[in-house]
């Protein structure tokens, strides 16, 4: 599998990126950027990582990243990032 | 970043807030090579195909699903018109109907179309024991869907087949009465239908198709009111033609990236995307609420038609851009109850059955899940759906007809169909009758525009 995109929308707290980063290290997924914004009064953090040597199954990821997000209290999403690439560009 | 933070959100919020969804992933497959003049064998032959191609549907999209983060709302199946390929008698075709209800249900299949005949130039024997079927066939099933070609512009427009299925519908309406007459929205009667189509109740697959291809409908009208609201009533008509031109592109691209992946993880070709915008119940997601923000007060004000023929023009050259094939139906959606705004307005009598057929003449594709008086006649009915075949074929393009009677109940009238059929006001009808002109029976000539060499 190849690249996705980690986007993470709420409020802003200590502990997020260090939250989701040692998620997506567990399953051996490698964040290749990192970009944090306010969009429209929201928190929101967008990462690509690169799933080519991820370990377990892309469901099992999904799964503790929402999990994650749950505990910090923020919403996580993980989606391959063809979608946004598909979109946005020709 | 490749992309930037905006536009990832933008695409977030679409599906989000905006209802951005697949509305269906529609395989269909052929029958031909299962024809079979004996019932078991046709449907012992028909059932393993449909199992060997449709077995990792549902799975599939469920997987695609979760890795793009888009829903996909419908895993439906279109096969040949039955018609085509099985020559049966009314008990044979309500056996078929219920043996492929019940592989339906066993695929995870939300509907299975194809209980078709093309009628348009004659009814064959057991095309006539087709339609006797359909009342039960349509009744009896949760997924089977027909439709019936009864016109087109090279053939002209049989009467005849409009008059008996006016009939059946009448019937079919009685034997679900307690669901308001909800077997009806399983028929489509249809001028110049496509063979690709992936909406149902009028999906079949066309006799030109291959064995087995992939599909896809989009929906997107919440997207577009979501943008249309934002933009308010600053820009002149073709600026705003040009800001629904991207956002239709936006929109079809994500049928084109599902159609593909979902065609490369099957093994099966894909097909066509259909660029019509598809509404739902849900608020926002309205066709209706569309035409009102581009300026008119109630959608079937004066206005309504000119502001559809701009927006469904705009979906389209978005849409062709973004991808490889289009096909289908690809005009506009306007199914009365299945779109919130639609029913609203026909409740406010800004909308009737009038505007409505005026619009098909543009770009709507059809008089679509629109709910009639119980006692309207079985002649009035045939009338309804008369006009509106003629519309499609001296048009050259499709229109379709599913038309509800529900029973016992009056103009004014509330129809519950639930889910994604919603509910919708009955529609007033005119109370003069055209009975001495749908009996004569017969065919309606092709028009001068079919003699095109």
């Amino acid at each position: 599998m190849g690249k996705a995109i980690v986007s993470i929308i709420g409020v802003d707290r200590v502990g997020i990126v260090a939250g989701i980063s040692t998620v997506l290290a567990d399953h051996n997924a490698n964040i290749v950027n990192i970009s944090q914004t306010n969009f429209e009064d929201i928190f929101t953090m967008i990462m690509l990582v690169d799933l080519s040597k991820l370990k377990g199954t892309f469901e099992a990821l999904q799964r503790a990243l929402e999990e994650k997000g749950k505990e910090l209290g923020v919403q996580v999403s993980i989606q391959r990032e063809e979608i946004f690439r598909f979109m946005h560009r020709i | 970043m490749f992309i930037s933070p905006e536009e990832i959100l933008e695409t977030i919020r679409m599906i989000q807030l905006e209802k951005l969804d697949i509305r269906t992933v529609t395989l269909g497959v052929s029958l031909f090579d299962c024809s079979d003049s004996q019932r078991d064998m046709f449907v012992k032959k028909s059932c393993n195909k449909l199992f060997k191609f449709g077995q990792k549907l549902k799975s599939t999209l469920l997987d695609l699903e979760k890795e793009f983060g888009l829903p996909i709302v419908n895993a439906r199946i279109a096969v040949t018109p039955i018609s085509l390929v099985f020559p049966g008698d009314v008990e044979d075709y309500r056996v078929v109907a219920q043996e492929f209800d019940r592989v339906a249900k066993e695929l995870q299949i939300d509907f299975l179309g194809g209980f078709s005949a093309l009628v348009q130039k004659g009814v064959t024997k057991s095309e006539r024991f087709l339609i006797e079927a359909l009342p039960y066939i349509l009744s009896e099933n949760q997924t089977i869907c027909s439709s019936f070609n009864v016109a087109s512009t090279r053939s002209g427009i049989n009467a005849d087949a409009v008059y008996l299925i006016s009939q059946k519908i009448k019937k079919a309406a009685a034997l679900s009465k307690e669901r308001d007459g909800m077997a009806c929205a399983k028929l489509v009667v249809f001028a110049n239908a496509p063979e690709d189509n992936p909406f149902m109740a009028g999906a079949f697959h066309g006799t030109g198709e291959a064995d087995a291809v992939l599909n896809i409908g989009v929906s997107g009208p919440g997207v577009v009111r979501a943008a249309l609201e934002k933009i308010g009533y600053g820009l002149s008509l073709n600026q705003l033609s040009e800001e629904i031109k991207k956002l239709a592109f936006k929109i079809t691209r994500m049928g084109e990236l599902i159609g593909r992946e979902a065609a490369k993880r099957l093994g099966i070709e894909f097909g066509v995307v259909d660029l019509s915008l598809a509404p739902t119940p849900l608020p926002g997601d309205s066709v209706a609420e569309i035409l009102e923000l581009i300026g008119v007060e109630k959608m079937g004000a004066p206005g309504s038609t000119a502001a559809l023929m701009m927006l469904v023009d705009a979906v389209k050259k978005g849409g062709l851009m973004a991808s490889s094939r289009v096909g289908g139906l690809s005009g506009a959606f306007i199914p009365v109850s299945e779109d919130k705004g639609t029913a609203e307005a026909v409740g406010k009598k800004a909308l009737n059955l009038e505007k409505l057929e005026a619009m098909t003449s543009v770009c709507s594709v059809g008089l679509d899940m629109i709910a009639l008086p119980g006692d309207t006649s079985a002649e009035t009915i045939a009338g309804i759906i008369l006009d509106e075949m003629a519309i499609g074929v001296a048009n050259n393009k499709t229109t379709a007809c599913r038309l509800i009677p529900v029973p016992g109940k009056k103009a004014g009238e509330w129809a519950e169909f639930g889910g994604l059929l919603g509910r919708a006001p009955i529609i007033e009808v005119n109370f003069f009758g055209c009975q001495n002109f749908v009996k004569r029976g017969g065919i309606i000539p092709a028009p001068l525009t079919s003699l095109r060499n």
